[in-house]
């Protein structure tokens, strides 16, 4: 084997890679596997409540004022974000910035508000089996907020004039927004089934 | 003379049929049945064998005919005829197993209806337990008792690592083997303290997990009297394979002598505590 | 030109290490991948293999006498839980999977070449991680169902690295799965339809959605389990509050799917050997495309079948029953297929063939125990005793294990260049065939007459049955040798194979063996039929003689 040979795959592989395409086909891929965690989660709460009493004398009562406006945020911040997408298919790399800080902002609203419910609730994590379940979803929910918000921080750092992410680089902040929007998703999900039901 | 291809398949089905049926009716595999319920399941079995085997005899029958009557012969470099399918075949096959496994599923319900497995349990509350509890399906004397309109003869079951303790609430009874007297349901109210055990006698054809948090009940009538193993069948820690007792079948006397020699209550006055 | 020339991209190269040491390297390569995941493979098919040497001698005597019992119940959960996590699954899907697929599609290499190489070395550590916790503290002692409160209350440490290394073998077994959908979906070469491509391909495709589909579910309940290990929650803990049967559940959405994960590729294997060494077209082609869809539909909707004595309420068990049941009818179509197949064909019985024939006897034997054991009634007996044992061996090794064989020996050409043993493969065949139904035909008569799976000592009474099984585990183990010598020497004495031994069609035959690079030196080529095999029947001179009267019904207008 030559070095040529082996230096032109390298080069056809950048070429795959760089197909923008297949990178947002196997990112959805993947999402449908992060939906598949949640939607195990949700089947184990669903028939925890269904078949486990609240052992008497425990507490799971939540609060839903926090909550709401925290759905708000999200829902805002996945409109700001297709703010952020739209601004820099025109070009308008400064404004896709700020919308990204916007959208970013609201993320780090949501987990502050995340935080300020955990500290008030009345049970902790091993009180009782509603409560175990209400922090593992949530805080895997919130884990998935966390990684966005840093995804949406670095995408707005790499759209800096000079930066990688430009209209004609599109992906980063496509795959940023795709998965913000799916996290979001399963808030909703989430808040319908946690908070609602 | 040479005999039609059709005819000869349809000779080797009908061979094939009844050899498989001889072998589910003559072949035995199984253990001496000691319970009402373990006939109804042979019934199945022998069903489940049958099939089974005309099944299985008749792909390997073809699978050696065809490697030994298509093998190539040494230098043959030629192929086969190019077909890529048959519509009608493909219906057929598609067919048959079809027919065959919805015929074998209603029949097992059926048999799962006979064994009482398909009886509500929660609407029919424990006879004699005061407290409503939620209890978990195993096999359900329900529809046993509605039959035969004798009242079960309850017995706590505690499952534990690496033991089951039998308690007999009327007679006050508690025991490391099980006595049941034949004939007359029983109506097992089975716990776990630890981990999840299961309840298990082979002759019975009767298996039921004991799961911690969840009392079970599970009911049978035993009818051959003799010892039989109760085997804890899931995995329950390192003494698993040593976690086993004894089913003793009595006949109704000799149980009721056992329970007067070993009840605090049926010595000191003579209650029946069978009747529960 | 300049790009070849900077610094940097030399540097990169020359790091890149080239003959044998690609194979320990990060090679993006499909083909490098593919090998890697085989022989790390079968390294841990050695292990698990040597574990389940250790369970048939402890069960040679009723008492429990060779191992202690609490490493009895290590030695099962390890043997389980490498042979499916690190054998069966990564062989069959990553393993042909990577070095098939792109040729079929005509590509020149997976679509995420780096997500590929990640998924393959994950797998290393996680494995090493398994197997070192038996040394570090005392391995998982809860089987390979880890089910809670057992798996709660025995030694932590063990678990704990047990449900990490679990996890890893997850996430590898996702990012394959992503790769393949992507790859079939997406880089398939301009021309090329999906009814057109080899059986594998769809194969790996309703493979993949189940690996996708169920997979992160597993990751999430032992995400949990793990919790209530650590954290002293009680998700699956009874006496916290919670409930051990939701984990069931759980377990088996996974679990379920997981089986047909290890089989479906080995189907997409046979349907490729099968047609070559018959010289006939794969019968049926939509068929099996249908079948393979309606058995991954099917596999996710019929998990609690295992759980038919865990207090499922009735309703609940006729539904899983009757699904359950109904997954023979796909697979079904699938096996008439073969015989059709192979029906009438120029069948040459090399060992490739030998063991696909092996794998067609023993998973339909697996099988009908498998739909037996599907009627609750006939479960009831049966389930957790050495008759589950006996139906899933029949499966996973008679089935899947028998079919990574006849690979072997049918693609060993195609990545060396030269052609395995004859002889040798033969006598392996027979060894193993042997001892297979030896080792696993007794454990049926075990379960119906009272022995439970996962003891160390049991009833006296089944001592001698015991030890012809454990007899028949020996012929197994001793079956190996003449492979690993064969494969071993063949690589460099064996008989030259040129570039396509079998006139093979598909589209991997259709370059040099061992293959280039880039799969192909020019234009991948367009294979519309990769199984046009065989003539017309007015070609075929001697018809009468060799083709029979059952199949003359057949319309020739069906023939495209
Ligand atoms: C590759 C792995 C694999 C595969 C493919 C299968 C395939 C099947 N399995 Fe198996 N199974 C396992 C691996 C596998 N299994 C494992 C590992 C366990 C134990 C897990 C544990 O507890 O540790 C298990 C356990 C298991 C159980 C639980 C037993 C218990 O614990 O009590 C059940 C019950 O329904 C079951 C059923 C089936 C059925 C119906 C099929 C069907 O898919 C089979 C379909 C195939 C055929 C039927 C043959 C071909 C068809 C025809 C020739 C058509 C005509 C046939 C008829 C009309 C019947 N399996
Ligand atoms: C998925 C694939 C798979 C494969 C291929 C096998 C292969 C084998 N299994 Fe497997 N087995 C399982 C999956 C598999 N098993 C699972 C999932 C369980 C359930 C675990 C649980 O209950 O949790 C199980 C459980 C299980 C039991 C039940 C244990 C119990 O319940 O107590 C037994 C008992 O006989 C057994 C035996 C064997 C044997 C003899 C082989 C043989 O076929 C193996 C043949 C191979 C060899 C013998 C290797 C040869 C090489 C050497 C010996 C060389 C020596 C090696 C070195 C020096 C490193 N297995
Ligand atoms: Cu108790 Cu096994
Ligand atoms: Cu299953």
């Amino acid at each position: 084997m030559t070095t040529l040979t082996s230096s032109s795959t390298s080069v056809s592989e950048q070429q795959h890679e760089a197909h923008a395409d297949h990178r947002m086909f196997g990112l959805a891929t993947f999402l449908v596997a992060d939906g598949m965690t949640f939607a195990g989660f949700f089947a184990a709460y669903l028939t925890f409540r269904a078949v486990n009493p609240l052992p008497s004398g425990s507490s799971y009562e939540l609060e839903l004022v926090l909550p709401t406006i925290n759905t708000l945020l999200l829902l805002v911040s996945s409109f700001t974000f297709h703010r952020a997408g739209s601004a820099l298919k025109r070009d308008n790399r400064p404004l896709a910035r700020r919308w990204l800080l916007v959208t970013a902002a609201l993320g780090f609203a949501f987990l502050a508000g995340q935080m300020v419910e955990y500290f008030s609730l009345p049970f902790g994590l091993t009180d009782n089996l509603f409560a175990s379940t209400f922090y593992a979803i949530t805080g895997f929910h919130g884990l998935h907020v966390t990684l966005g918000g840093l995804m949406i921080l670095i995408v707005w750092w790499q759209c800096r004039s000079g930066g990688r992410v430009s209209s004609q680089n599109l992906f980063p902040l496509e795959a940023a927004e795709l998965y913000w929007h799916f996290v979001d998703g399963i808030w909703v999900v989430l808040y319908g089934i946690l908070y609602l039901l | 003379m040479r005999i039609p291809a059709a005819i000869l398949t349809l000779i080797t089905g009908m061979v094939l049929v009844l050899a498989g049926l001889w072998v589910g009716q003559n072949v035995n595999v199984l253990p001496v049945d000691a319970s009402a319920n373990a006939p109804v399941y042979d019934e199945l079995f022998k069903v489940l064998f049958s099939i089974g085997t005309i099944l299985f005899v008749g792909i390997v029958g073809l699978i050696a005919y065809s490697l030994v009557r298509f093998r190539r012969r040494p230098g043959d470099q030629s192929d086969g005829e190019a077909i890529e399918g048959n519509l009608p075949l493909e219906i057929l096959w598609t067919a048959i197993p079809a027919v065959v496994v919805l015929f074998v599923g209603i029949y097992s319900y059926d048999i799962y209806d006979r064994m009482g497995g398909m009886a509500p349990l929660n609407d029919h509350s424990m006879h004699g337990m005061a407290h409503e509890e939620r209890t978990w399906a195993g096999i359900s004397p329900v529809s046993l008792d509605e039959e035969s309109g004798i009242t079960p003869l309850s017995v706590d079951v505690t499952a534990m690592q690496f033991a089951f303790i039998f308690h007999y609430p009327n007679a006050e009874i508690t025991s490391g083997e099980l006595h049941v007297p034949a004939g007359q349901p029983i109506a097992l109210r089975m716990q776990a303290n630890d981990v999840i055990h299961a309840f298990w006698v082979p002759q019975f054809r009767l298996k039921q997990d004991v799961i911690p948090g969840q009392p079970t009940l599970l009911s049978f009538t035993a009818t051959r009297p003799g010892r039989y193993p109760i085997v804890c069948a899931e995995l329950c820690g390192p003494y698993h394979g040593g976690m086993r007792s004894t089913v003793i079948v009595d006949e109704p006397e000799t149980f009721q002598a056992w329970v007067n020699q070993n009840s605090p209550i049926a010595s000191a006055n003579n209650v029946t505590p069978v009747q529960s | 030109m300049t790009i070849s020339l900077t610094p940097e991209t030399q540097h990169s190269v020359s790091l890149q290490p080239q003959g044998w040491l690609r194979y320990l390297s990060f090679s993006t390569d499909h083909k490098v991948i593919g090998l890697q995941y085989l022989i790390c493979g079968f390294i841990f098919y050695l292990i698990g293999g040597a574990l389940a040497g250790a369970i048939r001698t402890e069960l040679l005597t009723p008492i429990s006498d060779f191992l202690p019992r609490e490493t009895y119940n290590e030695v099962l959960t390890l043997h389980g839980t490498v042979m499916i996590f690190l054998w069966i699954v990564p062989v069959v899907n990553g393993g042909f999977g990577n070095y098939l697929i792109p040729f079929y599609v005509g590509a020149r290499d997976m679509a995420f070449p780096r997500l590929n190489a990640v998924a393959f070395w994950l797998i290393p550590p996680a494995g090493l991680l398994l197997i070192s916790s038996y040394f570090i503290a005392s391995a998982a002692q809860s089987g390979w169902t880890a089910y809670p409160p057992l798996s709660i209350t025995t030694p932590a440490t063990g678990q704990i690295i047990w449900i990490l290394s679990v996890l890893l073998l997850g996430g590898s077994s996702i990012f394959g799965g992503i790769n393949f959908i992507a790859t079939i979906l997406k880089l398939r070469r301009p021309g090329l339809k999906l009814m057109q491509l080899p059986m594998y391909c769809w194969a790996m495709l309703g493979t993949s959605i189940l690996v996708v589909l169920s997979t992160p579910v597993l990751a999430g309940t032992l995400v949990l389990l793990s919790f209530d290990i650590i954290a002293h929650t009680g998700f699956f803990n009874p006496s916290l509050g919670g409930n051990a049967v939701v984990y069931q559940h759980l377990f088996w959405f996974y679990s379920h799917p997981a089986v047909y994960i290890m089989v479906l590729p080995a189907f997409g294997l046979v349907s490729e050997i099968l047609p070559v060494h018959s010289r006939k077209p794969l019968f049926g082609y939509t068929t099996m495309v249908y079948s393979i869809m309606g058995i991954v539909v099917l596999g996710l909707i019929v998990w609690a079948h295992h759980m038919f004595t865990s207090g499922t309420p009735p309703w609940m068990r006729l539904f899983f029953t009757i699904a359950t049941s109904f997954i023979a009818v796909p697979t079904g179509i699938k096996f008439f297929n073969w015989l059709a197949t192979m029906w009438g064909g120029r069948i040459a019985l090399n060992t490739a063939m030998l063991f696909s024939c092996g794998f067609i006897v023993n998973f339909v034997f697996g099988g009908i125990t498998g739909v037996a054991l599907a009627q609750v009634p006939f479960d009831i007996h049966v389930h957790d005793t050495y008759f589950v044992v006996g139906h899933f061996h029949y499966i996973v090794y008679g089935g899947t294990v028998f079919v990574i064989f006849a690979s072997i020996y049918h693609w060993y050409p195609k990545v060396t260049g030269r052609l395995l043993n004859e002889p040798l493969g033969k006598l392996h065949f027979l060894l193993t065939f042997i001892g297979f139904n030896l080792c696993f035909a007794p454990q049926h008569w075990l379960g119906l007459n009272g022995m439970p799976r996962r003891v160390a000592e049991y009833d006296p009474q089944f001592t001698l049955v015991n030890q012809l099984s454990s007899l028949g585990a020996l012929l197994m183990a001793l079956s190996t040798l003449p492979f690993l010598v064969n494969v071993v020497i063949s690589a460099f004495r064996g008989e030259l194979a040129g570039d396509n031994p079998w006139r093979a069609l598909t589209p991997e035959w259709l370059t040099s063996s061992p293959p280039p690079v880039e799969n192909w030196k020019g234009e991948a080529p367009l294979v519309h039929e990769p199984y046009g095999y065989g003539m017309q029947p007015e070609e075929l001179a001697l018809a009468g003689a060799t083709g029979s009267e059952l199949w003359r019904l057949g319309d020739p207008d069906r023939r495209p």
